[in-house]
């Protein structure tokens, strides 16, 4: 293992120094995808790694079940593939290989045979992005039993967790997100043992509602709830960067202190992992003393332009009116009459 | 072929073909329940070919007809027939039932019941060999009909791109479960696609076990010398319907009758008998491995149901 090091890196740095260390460490790990090997990759995150390690780091055709279909196979016979799913979106051209395939293999053959690959991809808007490459999909992957996901936001994270995710025995999805790949560089801890899978994030304490949310979206919590404390709401925001296992021990710990709940994503909030962190806090039995909210995309598909794309996926003003409301306990609709600081 | 060999090519095919009757009268009389596909007729690709494959180190990846090849691997008859009744002695513990059953200890990686799943992850098998010095061949085998999955065509460019050690082994009985696959292709030679991919490809026919034998151990030749995958088209036909059930109302009047006259196990019968094999030996042979097969039924009936407090294990590590 790796002393610990610090090192000032950014997001896509910070994904690159984790699969370095699990090519150097792990001579079992394979990279590969599109684009992945000589370019380095469409985001540049897989930069210089073909030249690190050689063959082992790969090319692949456009073929998505592929490369899936590959690496549920070489895991089968004691490789540790790490494969790029460019987009997510892109996953569903072969969602065969995760959902049909990598999540049975352990349990038809009854732990003779496991699959431990890791598919990172990276989901969500970005300016002028299509319906086709704007999609936030965790809900997908996080329904199969078998299947592990995790969605790194913090420099620190895209490192950890994505160790975390190629250690583990189980497939498991890692969803980057590329707005975050080339943004503002951070002391990211390198080397030190590699973390068991699962865990929230603590983004900030708070006391008067527990806010969990997960991805990119957490950056526009953030902001919503520095803007909320200056009205008195002080807001917890937890990180539910593992989807699958959900730290549900954690999440309740929160809202029994805070009383309150409000789920962020960016992803459709039907059938939505909100509306699973929703159902089992609920299910739990903890008091809450306001009902709880769960906030995602409006019910339509994402569409390219920026100001329409804008109006679709929660906005700043749309994530201090839902703190508002739980906060308050006011019902759906009146949100905006709210008189700020009124507690 | 020998005698030898062809006696013992015989039992192999009499005992995929027993062992398939028996899950007929299983399923009759629903101690089997659910979808069950038969590979009567097919029998000697799954025969010839392990004669060619050294299972200790090459890995087979058939699809939801996998009983025969279950069986030539060397899979227990009983193995096979616990798991489609729902046994704990099943070979996957009745996880996998008659369509997606695994034995990675005999070299059968999986039946796959999604069409063509399996030549994808035959890639990776091939690939995880380049790397682990083993001199794995991967076996992909799947019916002429996956050949129009997207999975397959992937694949295919996959192996060819990388040179990878995999056969693709085309199971060719014209039939796209219900459906005449020449009636849903332009053109029905599926080796000449093998070209387009920059592969070999050779079609043979898929009764007769040596020629199965022989096509596949060329292409085991080439994969392992590292030439690259082989597109492989053994013809045969069905002479069971799609599932236990399918009463083939599709077929052409004589076709059937055409198939049965042309299976393989009548055919290495007469072999046989022209080789100076008496009729009471084939009986003998015959009798032996049903025996064998009905033993395996009592026992696999006997054995003790697989317990429902152990479906949640082996989801995760």
């Amino acid at each position: 293992m790796p002393e610990i090091i610090e090192k000032t890196l950014s997001y896509a740095e910070s994904v690159n120094a984790a699969l370095a260390r699990a090519l150097e460490e792990r001579p079992e790990t394979l990279l590969f995808g599109e684009d992945v090997a000589i370019p380095g990759g469409v985001f540049g995150v897989t930069k210089g790694l073909r030249r690190k390690f050689g063959e082992r780091v790969f090319d692949t055709p456009i073929s998505e079940s592929a490369i899936l279909g590959g690496a549920v196979g070489s895991a089968m016979f004691g490789r540790r593939p790490i494969v790029e799913i460019m987009w997510a979106d892109f996953a569903l051209v072969a969602f065969d290989q995760i959902v049909n395939q990598a999540a049975n293999v352990r349990y038809v053959s009854r732990g003779a045979l496991t699959a431990p690959l890791t598919v990172r991809t990276q989901q969500g808007n970005a300016p002028g992005a299509c319906a086709q490459h704007s999609q936030s999909l965790e809900a997908l992957f996080a329904h199969i039993p078998g299947i592990r996901v995790c969605m790194p936001t913090t420099n620190q994270d895209a490192y950890d967790l994505l160790l975390s995710a190629i250690w583990s025995d189980d497939p498991t999805i890692v969803i980057e997100n590329r707005t975050l790949y080339h943004g503002a560089k951070q002391p990211v801890r390198i080397g030190g043992p590699v973390q068991a899978v699962g865990g929230v994030g603590l983004r900030r304490s708070g006391s008067d509602l527990t806010v969990v949310t997960w991805g990119a979206m957490q950056h526009r919590v953030l902001a919503a709830a520095e803007r909320a404390a200056a009205e008195g709401i002080d807001a917890e925001v937890l990180d539910a960067r593992w989807i699958r296992p959900l730290d549900l021990d954690s999440i309740l710990a929160s809202v029994q202190r805070t009383g309150r709940l409000l789920v962020v994503h960016e992803a459709h909030t039907i059938g939505g992992v909100g509306a699973e962190v929703v159902s089992r806090v609920v299910e739990s039995g903890v008091r809450l003393s306001s009902p709880p909210v769960r906030i995602g995309a409006l019910e339509t598909r994402i569409p390219a332009a920026v100001q329409l794309a804008a109006r679709v996926l929660p906005a700043d003003e749309d994530i201090l009116g839902a703190i508002r409301r739980v906060a308050h306990d006011v019902p759906a609709g009146r949100v905006e009459a709210m008189p700020v600081g009124a507690r | 072929m020998s005698e030898d060999t062809l006696l013992d090519v015989l039992e192999v095919m009499h005992r995929i073909r027993e062992t398939e009757e028996t899950i007929t009268r299983l399923r009759l009389s629903e101690d089997i329940v659910g979808s069950v596909h038969l590979c009567n007729g097919q029998e000697a690709i799954y025969a010839g070919a392990v004669r060619a494959l050294e299972l200790s180190r090459d890995a087979v990846f058939p699809t939801y007809r996998g009983h025969g090849w279950a069986i030539a691997c060397g899979v227990p008859p009983e193995a096979v027939l616990a798991e489609l009744l729902g046994r704990e002695s099943g070979i996957s513990g009745g996880r996998g039932g008659s369509a997606y059953f695994t034995a990675p200890a005999y070299g059968m990686y999986g039946e796959n019941s999604i069409v063509g799943a399996g030549a994808p992850i035959a890639c990776g098998a091939a690939l995880a060999g380049r790397f682990d010095g083993s001199g794995r061949v991967a076996v992909a085998s799947f019916g002429e009909g996956a050949m129009n999955q997207g999975a397959v065509h992937e694949a295919m460019n996959f192996a060819a791109a990388m040179t990878l050690p995999v056969v693709f082994l085309v199971e060719n009985n014209t039939y796209s479960e219900l459906t005449p696959t020449r009636d849903v292709v332009r053109n029905d030679q599926f080796f000449r696609r093998a070209s387009a991919y920059g592969m070999a490809g050779v079609r043979f026919d898929g009764n007769d076990p040596d020629a199965v034998r022989d096509a596949v151990a060329d292409a085991v030749e080439r994969c392992r010398n590292g030439a690259g995958p082989v597109l492989l088209e053994a013809m045969t036909q069905r002479i069971v319907g799609h599932y236990i059930g399918d009463v083939q109302h599709y077929r052409p009047a004589g076709e059937l009758d055409a198939a049965i006259a042309a299976e393989p196990i009548a055919r290495a019968e007469r072999m046989a008998r022209a080789a100076g094999v008496g009729d009471a030996e084939l009986a003998a042979l015959r009798q032996r491995v049903v025996d064998e097969v009905d033993r395996a039924a009592q026992a696999a009936l006997a054995a003790p149901l697989a317990d429902p407090a152990t479906v949640e294990e082996h989801v995760y590590a």
